[in-house]
């Protein structure tokens, strides 16, 4: 709960810094502000479930760990972001308040207890998106894809209201545990609908927030669009925050109509990983492909919605970990190469952009290949057990054809992910050795260490835990 | 211990040799592989045939998943240990006469690979083996990829792309059969023994298997990535493939295909044995056809672990006793061979048979052991290769004696592929690129002659190696039998 509060103040604060001339103070502030975040909610570790807000909010270590994961993804992600001292248009003040505000936002998404509180979450979450997604004024693309974003979103959010009211007219409340008192007890026999139709929407709603098929259509488009470093910050913290909130509906809210949802999500899941991995395979863009791997990895984490096991809910936590490491490693890695390049008139996002990384940069493409091996799901990555953590719940379910095709899908995987990896170490390049700050270099360092060392030892999280 | 020192060493000998610099490197990495060597022999002469697993730890790794990382030697580990310890520095000794760009990350690569071969060989733990299986993958990836011939990059991305597609299936197998075992779930190998699983279950997990283990190896039909594969890459990376992570498939079909599944054997046994009979005889007729050598002996290994493969699958004392004894001659052979072609082609720039011939003129040595490994290949007595393909083609013939007739052609077949590639190679008139062909050098002759002892010490006294083997081979099938 403390880091709703503390970021809401130093997201105020943030703004106000900006108004001072020296504009190198936001981001050593914003990163100090992100650790006073993230050391304050460990304060409450193990202090058992908390209700706060009249129930409208819950703590528990669950919440925390995902509240972990993100606010740590948040301090890589504004690290590597260099204060946007190159861009004489950016108003950086603006942006680290819009991403403290989005993160208050996510929090909420992570631990609501009452459907109201989730709507705010994302609500909060989603507008700041929108705009950072615009962010590059005088880029189309980035218009562009704020306005898709925008509009396909306040749909999306739509059906999301609908569906609370919904929900609130089946069960008279909006308060999660009522709402498992009403779904568990529906007696044998009867149906009811307006429940089911409840859920359905509210799902909906909250699967385009994480980009599952048939919902994504969005998300390359805004992926791409969007100034890479906000692309890193949708494809990992919207993400977390999304799953976090799915997995806290459905395992707090609607386990007594198991029977029903679980299909709707395993048909979603399926289509999810069929349309990201095949849909990657065709792009010729580096960060476009990163844009689909961003909705496979939503698939993989349906299924472990799916099965909804005990291992479950460990599988999304690291999962959500092991990929917002890579991905962030991977968006770290081409916000430093596509600089060197233009593609007309752009920052070069190709996968030729790559060739020939690793002779002059070794550093860089090693980082690149940890990242890839570790969304490729190859052992010795933290991704690998995220894959695997995964699959077990799957297994332990009994749910086995899921877990066949998201098999086939991840060896789909394995053909895109190692293009880049082909690129940087086999092929040829005019590349230069390119400058990276020492700082930035650190933060990349830390997420591949991290990424393997939870790959070698996985049961240094399950000790976390 | 002895066994996590097995696995460790490589991995530090490799860091050692990333790190010693482009110019001591490739001394680093020998001196790494015989002290590897040295402690696989150690482990010999400790180890009690009859005492099962030895050597083991246990480490927990997923405490509360009951997932351990786990390792132990018996006699079946033991025998793939010591071929892979022995193999290895003759593989660093062999590459030392060419300039590998990169030599330190060369080297150390070949050393990973060994520290991964010897964790599959050696794992106790279902989850231990599955991820020593990629891991082997990785090295030689980037050995055949980086240092590989002119189409290598196609032709590699199919073989890891292929390889690993095959593994996931084995993964979910053994996600299911880790729900099966009893109680807080454990993933040991053993555990996965005690199963009772129906036989329709057992039917789904054979074919995972089969095809995690079939695409490794491979049988037929999805040997498509070999030939090329083979041809592509560098030597040594030709060697660790061919010679010892082919028996990564062999040896998962003897520890985890055989004992866990044997309902879905019975079911599916025999047209796993009837693709593995199509391999030996498809696989020899292309070798007859083939004029770069390179892609011949690609053919015959192809054709070779067919043979080994049909022998496991007879799941009888004689065809595991034989596929064992044969896994070390195959690796033994085949090393020796492709060596002898990358001497002659670095010395003709040409491995084609049209264009060679006559190079015995000037050369006694090179042909004494370019024979003797030959005729180890096509299983003459007294030669490593007639020991196991003995047993083999016997245990194939108990097995069904019209499959033993057919797969007993392999006998005239592979006399015929590999004499005609001695023929066209070595004998005959001189050819213009044989001209100044000079005669095995010392470092060569390092590498070629203790292949040359292995191939007679197995030929005459192969009970070394079958009495290692014997105790965990009979105790393996009397879980099959039961």
């Amino acid at each position: 709960m403390y880091p709703i509060i503390l970021l809401s103040f130093f997201g105020i604060v943030t703004l106000f810094l900006g108004f001072s001339k020296s504009k190198n103070i936001l981001l050593p502030a914003t990163l100090l502000f992100l650790i006073i975040a993230l050391v304050s909610n460990f304060l409450e570790w193990n202090q058992g479930p908390v209700l706060y807000f009249y129930d409208m909010f819950r703590v528990d270590n669950v919440t925390l760990s995902f509240n972990a994961i993100i606010l740590l993804s948040a301090f890589m992600i504004v690290a590597i972001s260099g204060g946007f001292q190159d861009n004489p248009d950016a108003e950086p003040a603006e942006y680290y308040g819009l991403m403290l505000f989005s993160l208050v936002g996510a929090i909420m998404m992570v631990g609501f207890e009452h459907l109201i509180m989730l709507f705010i979450g994302v609500e909060i979450l989603s507008v700041a998106m929108y705009v950072l997604t615009g962010s590059n004024k005088r880029n189309l693309r980035s218009n562009e894809a704020a306005l898709k974003y925008f509009l396909m979103g306040a749909f999306a959010t739509g059906f999301m209201l609908f569906g609370i009211t919904l929900l609130y007219g089946a069960t008279g409340s909006f308060n999660l545990t009522q709402i498992q008192g009403f779904s568990s007890n529906i007696p044998a026999g009867t149906q009811s609908y307006l429940l089911y139709a409840g859920l359905l929407l509210l799902l909906i709603g909250m699967l385009f927030k994480v980009s599952a098929a048939p919902f994504h259509f969005w998300t390359p488009d805004v992926y791409e669009g969007a100034p890479t470093i906000f692309t890193t910050f949708m494809s990992t913290i919207v993400k977390t925050a999304g799953f976090a909130a799915l997995y806290r509906l459905l395992s707090h809210s609607f386990t007594g109509i198991y029977g029903f949802w679980w299909i709707v999500i395993a048909v979603i899941a399926v289509l999810t990983l069929l349309v990201g991995n095949i849909g990657a395979t065709s792009q010729n863009s580096f960060k476009r492909m990163l844009a689909y791997s961003g909705i496979s990895h939503a698939g993989y984490l349906l299924i472990a919605l799916t099965s909804l096991t005990k291992p479950s809910e460990n599988a999304i936590i690291f999962y959500s970990l092991a990929y917002s490491l890579s991905t962030i490693a991977a968006f770290g890695v081409l916000m430093l190469v596509s600089k060197e390049k233009t593609f007309e008139g752009q920052p070069n996002e190709r996968y030729e952009a790559f060739n020939g990384l690793s002779k002059q940069n070794p550093l860089l493409a090693f980082i690149l290949a940890v990242s890839m091996l570790s969304l490729a799901g190859i052992p010795l990555t933290a991704g690998f057990w995220g894959k695997f953590f995964i699959f077990t719940s799957a297994a332990e379910r009994g749910i086995i054809w899921i877990t066949v095709i998201a098999v086939l899908m991840s060896t789909v995987g394995i053909y895109y992910y190692f293009r880049v990896i082909i690129s940087s170490y086999l092929k040829d390049g005019d590349l230069m050795q390119i400058r990276v700050a020492p700082f930035y270099k650190v933060i990349l360092v830390l997420a591949t260490f991290l990424t393997i060392l939870f790959g070698l030892a996985p049961g240094i999280f399950e000790k976390l835990m | 211990m002895l066994t996590l020192l097995l696995i460790l060493l490589p991995i530090a000998a490799g860091i050692a040799t990333f790190l010693s610099g482009e110019r001591l490197a490739k001394q680093v990495a020998l001196i790494g592989g015989l002290a590897s060597l040295g402690v696989a022999i150690a482990t010999w002469l400790q180890f009690d045939p009859a005492a099962g697993s030895q050597f083991g730890f246990k480490y927990a790794w997923l405490a509360s998943g009951g997932i351990s990382f786990a390792a132990g030697i018996d006699g079946i580990s033991l025998v793939l240990v010591l071929l892979t310890t022995f193999l290895t520095p003759l593989i660093i000794l062999s590459a030392f006469k060419h300039d590998y760009k990169g030599t330190a990350s060369f080297y150390s690569l070949i050393l990973f690979m060994e520290a991964a071969l010897i964790g599959v060989f050696t794992a106790t733990d279902a989850f231990l083996f599955y991820l020593f299986f990629e891991a082997a993958l990785i090295p030689v990836y980037f050995l055949a990829a980086i240092w590989g011939g002119e189409n290598r990059l196609k032709v590699t991305f199919k073989f890891f792309i292929y390889t690993i597609f095959g593994s996931l299936f084995m993964m979910v197998a053994l996600v299911y059969l880790y729900y099966q075992t009893p109680g807080a779930h454990t993933s040991e190998i053993t555990a996965f023994y005690q199963l009772q699983l129906s036989p329709q279950v057992q039917g789904f997990i054979f074919w995972a298997f089969f095809v995690a283990f079939s695409i490794k190896m491979p049988l037929f039909p999805f040997h498509t990535w070999q030939p090329d594969t083979y041809t592509e890459s560098p030597t040594p990376a030709t060697m660790l493939l061919s010679g010892i992570m082919l028996k990564m498939g062999v040896y998962g079909l003897i520890r985890l295909l055989l004992p866990i599944v044997p309902a879905g054997m019975q079911t599916w046994g025999t047209l796993a044995m009837v693709l593995s009979v199509i391999g030996i005889i498809y696989g020899s007729i292309i070798a007859i056809q083939q004029s770069d050598m390179k892609r011949l002996i690609a053919y015959s290994s192809f054709a070779h672990v067919g043979l080994m493969a049909a022998g496991v699958f007879s799941s009888s004392v004689n065809g595991l006793q034989g596929a064992l004894i044969q896994m070390l001659a195959h690796g033994i052979n085949v090393i020796g061979l492709f060596f002898i072609i990358d001497i002659i082609y670095s010395r003709t720039k040409t491995r084609y048979l049209d264009q060679l011939g006559g190079i015995t003129q000037s050369t006694p040595h090179l042909s004494v052991y370019f024979m003797v490994l030959l005729l180890g290949s096509v299983a003459l007595p007294l030669t490593n290769g007639f020991v196991g393909e003995f047993l083999l083609l016997s245990s194939v013939f108990q097995y069904d004696g019209w499959l033993g007739a057919v797969a007993g052609l392999t006998i005239i077949l592979g006399s015929v592929y590999m004499l005609r590639m001695f023929q066209k190679s070595m004998f005959g008139p001189r050819s213009k690129w044989v001209e100044d062909f000079q005669d095995i050098t010392a470092s060569e002759r390092a590498v070629l002659l203790p292949l040359v002892i292995m191939v007679f010490w197995i030929g005459i006294y192969p009970n070394t190696f079958l009495k290692l083997t014997e105790p965990a081979v009979s105790q393996l099938l009397q879980l099959v039998n039961n």
